[in-house]
């Protein structure tokens, strides 16, 4: 039978002080995880516009002028928009690597190493976010 | 019905399906994000374009996991997440249900928008 141990809150005054590597990558995981299914309601919602674009006539699709691409475009059109999105990309790549550290723990992988594989797991995000700026900022200015 | 054995206990089964959806959606979401970032550019984004992939059959299915799985994973999540924060009771049972018939909208307007591109006369 599981049993649950009383560890306080993490919210608790001053409590950030004493954590270790492994409680940093458990509150990081926590908060891009709500980011990211935030998101996925949100991208559920804007895609939704494809539904009320699909009953427009083909000149109108072929022209761009329904509503899904001008709800894209005006939006992608935006500096915010474009900002949002590498902080996006951020948060899913963190969770993403560090939800491979966490799958190959679960595996008898690594555990020893925790620490430093949490590390490597924010290099690479930072890595990663850097070098897709360009990509995801081209054609926003 | 009649019982039987298993070793698996519910809260086992779903420990299992965090970690399989997990690895699943590893590799999707990369894919997603590579072709739509970096081979197509988001704002070249058009209605006909989406359109062009959601009518294939393959990428229809996977996009229609992809849904299904980051729905999965991502609102079971959340309720781990409160139960860890200490949700008991009828409290929990309440935001059980809520999380459920939320993922159910979330898939329901998914697929209808999927079916709007595929062109499949169900949204």
């Amino acid at each position: 039978m599981s049993q649950s141990y009383n560890r306080g809150l993490i919210e608790d005054f001053s409590r950030w002080r004493e954590f270790e590597a492994g409680m940093w990558a458990w509150i990081f995981h926590k908060f891009t995880g709500w980011v990211l299914i935030g998101y996925l309601f949100t991208h559920i919602a804007v895609l939704s516009t494809a539904i009320p674009a699909s009953g427009a006539e083909t000149a109108v699709l072929q022209a761009g002028n329904d509503v899904y691409t001008q709800t894209i475009v005006s939006l992608e059109g935006l500096l915010l928009v474009r900002v949002l999105e590498v902080g996006l990309l951020s948060v899913a790549v963190f969770h993403m690597l560090n939800g491979t550290r966490l799958l190959l723990v679960d595996l008898g992988v690594g555990l020893e190493s925790q620490d430093k594989s949490f590390y490597a797991s924010l290099i690479l995000t930072g890595a990663i976010t850097v070098a897709s700026v360009p990509t995801f900022i081209a054609g926003a200015f | 019905m009649a019982q039987r054995y298993s070793s698996f206990d519910k809260g086992g089964r779903m420990w299992l399906l965090q970690r399989v959806t997990a690895a699943f959606l590893l590799v999707v979401l990369a894919f997603h994000f590579f072709l739509l970032h970096f081979v197509h550019h988001a704002d070249e984004v058009s209605f006909l374009m989406s359109a062009g992939r959601m009518e294939t059959v393959s990428y229809y299915s996977l996009m229609v996991l992809f849904l299904l799985t980051a729905t999965f994973h991502g609102v079971n999540g959340v309720y781990n997440a409160l139960v860890n924060q200490g949700l008991t009771g009828t409290k929990r049972t309440v935001i059980k249900w809520t999380l459920v018939a939320a993922s159910v909208v979330l898939i329901v307007q998914g697929i209808r928008t999927a079916n709007a591109w595929a062109g499949i006369p169900l949204y």
